[in-house]
């Protein structure tokens, strides 16, 4: 279920985040660093904060990988650099064989971990903003928009705007917002997190039918290890800051499958697996200060 | 009517009855001010006899250029100065500090500058009103969430894009209170400076019946541009409920 480990951590990462399939996202050497410290008079910091990497990742086409890791490791910057929203300071990465540099790829949607749904739009014109610069009828987009608001169990909320809605169904929105225009590549910082866990489950359903139905590749970022145990065919786990991969994880489940796959036995053999590669890189993230000045 | 509003207007007719009442009675005597009944009568004659509509729509058409102009530059500003961090910094003390300038001092050298006619009051409006809507347009396009910029250029959007359909309409609870502001100023601004640099408007004409004693003249115009104030007002805070009631803000 992973692949073995080796005696050089790095090589062991590289070996088993390359993909058997074809390639979708690669990733070399990626590293971060923010500036941080005094401002100096040029607009430069005085130091700077080692966040990610370098890491190594393959992500194949229509894959499900999950990655998880503890808190402040970088996860959220990886999945900014992989969707264009920031340029990596070292490494390369490519999307579909074209370079991603700090300009978001056609083809690349994003559900953010923070609500970004839009305050004066309703519900069917927050979905349907997704779509605004594709070349569909307005029919075509009125049928998108309204399939959406079906697998989200949002149809009677049509017309509301998101103040009117809780937490977890204005999360629902921004999924569908990503959704509906059926992108290549998603990426999915926390997205349930807002949500309670039995609609967790159900949204992580509706998901994994979307992806078996699209052919996309998703990229999901989460804390919570069942969630990517459940969802993922495969599970990269990150080191404390600065965030590094450290293994991959092979779940193995067939393409056709549902929450019910948390009553096997191997989903808690999978959580286990990760939690023991996650539980000291999360005391090590406790405290830790590596500004390097 | 709700509760608020219904309190609001019983507090000013109580307070217009006790002046009804202390006019009445003498303790404020009739040459001093006339019972507010009295000023709502030669509020209406005024009106009917149409003898001062060239000043009112003098003032009220200086009010309106003054306020567009002070709404539209300053929001342009604000957005620009956005942009700029180090100008943001340069210039964030002199808006803090802004308003302790006696703008109507400068109005001999604007007369130099724009001569006698209108220009010189617009500009003191302008530059009264469009401080309020600069630093609005900033606290508005400060509070834009983070994710919000990040879903735009997911979206692909161009800069003017992203300030058309993201930035200004997530701000614009604070635009509209940077409008109603301006409102405020370019009015205290073209009503002040008719009173000291002005052949007409109804500043003038309220600055010339005080020197005459013609409270006849005089209260009813004071009204009238209270009332012009607060229709305007309510108008702009019409629009505000609705903007903030799709928000879930109100």
């Amino acid at each position: 279920m992973t692949s073995k480990p080796s005696g050089d951590p790095r090589d062991d990462a590289r070996r088993c985040a390359a993909g058997a399939g074809s390639t979708h996202a690669r990733l070399r050497d990626v590293t971060k660093y923010f500036p941080v410290g005094r401002e100096r008079g040029n607009g430069a910091r005085s130091g700077s904060l080692h966040a990610l990497g370098p890491l190594d990742l393959d992500l194949r086409r229509g894959e499900f990988f999950a990655m998880v890791g503890p808190s402040g490791c970088g996860k959220s910057t990886l999945l900014e650099l992989l969707a264009g929203l920031a340029t990596t300071s070292e490494g390369t990465i490519t999307f579909e064989d074209q370079p991603v540099r700090g300009v978001v790829p056609d083809g690349v949607g994003v559900v953010f971990q923070e609500d970004a749904s839009i305050p004066w739009l309703t519900v069917f014109d927050n979905i349907a903003f997704g779509l605004r610069r594709t070349k569909l009828t307005a029919h075509e987009r009125n049928a998108r928009v309204a399939d959406a608001l079906r697998i989200m169990g949002l149809h009677e909320f049509a017309g509301s705007y998101p103040a009117q809605l809780s937490g977890g169904m204005r999360q629902r929105v921004c999924i569908a917002r990503t959704l509906v225009t059926r992108p290549r590549l998603v990426l999915l910082d926390e997205p349930f997190g807002a949500l309670d866990q039995q609609t967790r489950l159900l949204m992580g359903e509706e998901l994994l039918k979307l992806w078996r139905e699209t052919g996309a590749t998703v990229f999901l970022i989460t804390h919570a290890l069942d969630e990517a145990a459940m969802l993922a065919d495969r599970i990269g786990v990150m080191s404390a800051r600065p965030g590094r991969l450290l293994t991959v994880i092979e779940t193995n489940w067939p393409r056709e499958r549902d929450s019910r796959v948390v009553e096997e036995a191997a989903f808690g053999a999978i959580t286990a697996q990760l939690w023991q590669h996650l539980r000291a890189e999360s005391l090590k993230a406790i405290g830790r200060q590596d500004i390097r000045v | 009517m709700r509760r608020a509003p219904l309190l609001r207007c019983l507090l000013v007719l109580a307070a217009v009855a006790v002046l009804e009442a202390l006019c009445r009675v003498g303790v404020i005597d009739r040459f001093t001010m006339p019972p507010p009944s009295r000023i709502l009568e030669d509020l209406v004659r005024l009106l009917i006899a149409a003898k001062l509509y060239g000043a009112i729509v003098k003032t009220l058409t200086n009010v309106a250029i003054a306020f567009g102009l002070a709404a539209t530059a300053g929001l342009a500003a604000g957005v620009l100065i956005h942009r700029f961090r180090l100008l943001r910094e340069a210039l964030d003390p002199l808006f803090a500090t802004y308003y302790a300038i006696p703008v109507f001092a400068f109005y001999p050298l604007l007369i130099i500058l724009f001569g006698l006619g209108d220009m010189p009051q617009i500009m003191i409006a302008f530059m009264l009103a469009v401080i309020a809507m600069i630093v609005n347009t900033l606290n508005g396009i400060d509070r834009v969430p983070n994710v919000l910029l990040k879903t735009a250029r997911m979206a692909h959007m161009s800069p003017l894009e992203t300030a058309l359909r993201m930035t200004l309409p997530y701000a614009a609870p604070h635009l509209i209170t940077g409008m109603k502001l301006a409102l405020a100023y370019a009015l205290i601004g073209i009503i002040g400076s008719e009173f000291i640099m002005s052949r007409g408007g109804m500043g003038f004409e309220i600055a010339f019946a005080y020197t005459n004693l013609d409270n006849a003249v005089m209260y009813p115009l004071i009204v009238l541009i209270l009332a012009v104030s607060i229709a305007v007002n309510a108008l702009i805070g019409r629009w505000e409920r609705r903007v903030l009631a799709r928000r879930g803000l109100r």
